[in-house]
């Protein structure tokens, strides 16, 4: 009888999609619920909560600290939106030229850095940035005579530091993006245009950018995701979650730092759900303008 | 533009992105003092270089080779387990036309935009709660049913004819065996990209396993290599020559299976 049952076309796909309704309310919609409930309360771990209202989010709102963490984040996320799409887009047409050899090595050599963990990037690129006048950075800038910077401890250049290991790890990956979305472009457009005599840059605005669109949108999507929700990388550079004055901060950094290190869970969990306002007041705005919505459900 | 400037910027950018390991290489070779007094650099220096930090790699004492263990075995256990549930709800969700698909796939969708770190702190009271700090299954159960792995697998498998489906249930055959019988052997490029994106992502996570993970000896590699860098002690030499070596397995398996890489890594990019 049971087995009749879920045997039969109406039951299978509610059971083929149980695994994920399962792991969803336990592990994503419970969450984040709970959350919600914690951030209106005072919580620690193994104690029974205190309802404190919207104390929380008042307290955030002139809390200093957590204001530099927002600005760190939110300076990160645009620094890697104006250096990670407009760059690996050019080079994805470059690399998709007539002109260019080499194609498939170049390709799979800019994506070894997104190979490589966070844990052993920020090594990497923390004693890159050493202050010493021997590091890597430092010696180079030494070459046009620049004295030595000591690059974690000034907030300016660790977010330089910070947007340089973003971009040594995602440019390949993203040019790739790029590349997979120009595939899609029919040649047919380009011919058109050079029988009217365009010039390669009237093509690329009008042709290629246009027609990349779906995957700019990708991008920018994950990127301000991505560039939100920093953390371990900033963890990596700065040897822990503190970095001189808090240069390093970012918010999930805040709400590791509340939640976990000083156990204050409801105020992490305010910290969170104001990320979630951030992030989802961002992506829906910007695939709002970009028309998404228009085209996607099928 | 010439030929010549696009190949001279490339060659540049290739460069630029090389330095980073070639510096790291470099390093191993050398004493961890010189690490701390001058940090990563390109000197050539052959008078201190050796391979002392190998020979300590593999013969001295700590944990690195327990936590390369780890590591793999949690990395092969998470991307089995992710790929054959996350396929298997992809599968309901590209062939089948039900109730309520519209709104789980939205919760499908609203998953990859929310950031995980937002949960790090209520799921690790869940996971407190359920008596499973410490174990791997914390790490492992809340990303099996992945939705950027259901969500590929849901767009690979859309352009699968439904006629496969219909010939097998005119043959009789159930759902299920439809599905294990008739669809997943078709899978198997798509079981490839998956598996290595989710193999490298796993091999590489480092926050939620270091919330997790109490027990050094339950460490995996990243975790890891993250205490060897302490403000009292000194271990710059295994954790250069440590890093380096943690590295060279996902090369080895990018140079192997570069294609599939690059397809998982580009999934649903250009749809958007």
């Amino acid at each position: 009888m049971i087995k009749k049952f879920v045997y039969s076309q109406k039951v299978a796909p509610y059971v083929f999609v149980l695994p994920f309704i399962l792991i969803f309310l336990i592990f994503w919609f419970y969450p984040l619920v709970n959350s919600f409930v914690m951030s209106f309360q005072d919580k620690m771990l193994g104690q029974d909560p205190k309802w404190i209202g919207e104390a929380n989010y008042s307290k955030l709102l002139t809390d200093k600290v957590f204001l530099t963490a927002i600005k760190n984040s939110v300076v990160y996320m645009l620094g890697t939106l104006v250096l990670l799409i407009p760059f690996p887009m050019l080079f994805a047409v470059m690399i998709n030229s007539k002109l260019m050899m080499g194609r498939e090595f170049f390709k799979s050599s800019f994506f070894l850095p997104a190979l490589t963990s966070v844990a052993v990037a920020g090594t990497i690129f923390r004693l890159t940035f050493g202050e010493m006048e021997g590091s890597l950075m430092n010696s180079f800038l030494g070459l046009f005579g620049v004295e030595p910077i000591k690059f974690l401890k000034d907030g300016e250049w660790s977010m330089a530091a910070l947007l340089i290991l973003a971009c040594w790890r995602w440019t390949g990956v993203n040019m790739l993006y790029y590349l997979s979305g120009l595939k899609s472009i029919d040649n047919e457009f380009y011919e058109a245009a050079s029988i009217d005599g365009a010039s390669a840059w009237q093509k690329f605005r009008t042709i290629t950018m246009p027609l990349l669109k779906p995957t700019t949108v990708y991008v920018t999507t994950i990127s301000v995701y991505a560039g939100l929700a920093m953390f371990t990388e900033s963890l990596m550079m700065f040897n822990g979650n503190n970095s001189p004055k808090n240069i390093g901060l970012t918010i999930v950094g805040y709400l590791y730092r509340q939640g976990i290190e000083k156990n204050k869970l409801g105020y992490a969990a305010a910290v969170g759900i104001i990320l979630l306002v951030i992030a989802m007041v961002i992506n829906l705005t910007q695939l709002k303008f970009s028309g998404m919505f228009k085209k996607e459900e099928d | 533009m010439s030929r010549i400037v696009i190949i001279s910027l490339f060659i540049i950018l290739f460069v630029i992105i090389m330095i980073p390991f070639y510096a790291v290489a470099l390093s191993s070779f050398k004493p961890g003092e010189s690490l701390i007094r001058y940090g990563l650099n390109l000197s050539l220096d052959f008078s201190i270089m050796s391979f002392d930090n190998f020979i300590y790699l593999f013969t001295g004492e700590h944990d690195y080779f327990v936590w390369f263990w780890n590591s793999m075995t949690l990395t092969i256990v998470q991307v089995v387990l992710t790929l054959f549930v996350s396929a298997f709800v992809g599968y309901g969700f590209a062939a089948y036309d039900f109730k309520g698909k519209n709104f789980l796939f939205i919760c499908v969708l609203l998953i990859m935009m929310v950031p995980f770190e937002i949960l790090l702190v209520p799921l690790y009271s869940l996971i407190n709660d359920l008596k499973m700090v410490n174990s791997y299954s914390a790490i492992i159960l809340p990303g099996i049913a992945n939705a950027a792995t259901i969500f590929f697998f849901r767009q690979y498998l859309r352009s699968i004819p439904k006629e496969i489906i219909q010939s097998g249930r005119v043959d009789g055959a159930n759902e299920y065996a439809i599905y294990f019988r008739l669809i997943m052997p078709i899978m198997k490029p798509s079981f490839a990209a998956m598996a290595i994106l989710n193999g490298m992502n796993s091999w590489n996570n480092l926050l939620w396993p270091f919330m997790v993970l109490g027990d050094q000896s339950k460490f995996t590699l990243p975790i890891g290599l993250k205490t060897l860098l302490t403000p009292y002690g000194n271990n710059y030499d295994l954790l250069i020559v440590g890093s380096f070596f943690s590295i060279i397995p996902i090369f080895i398996l990018f140079i192997a299976f570069q294609k599939y890489f690059i397809d998982g890594m580009t999934a649903g990019a250009v749809k958007g």
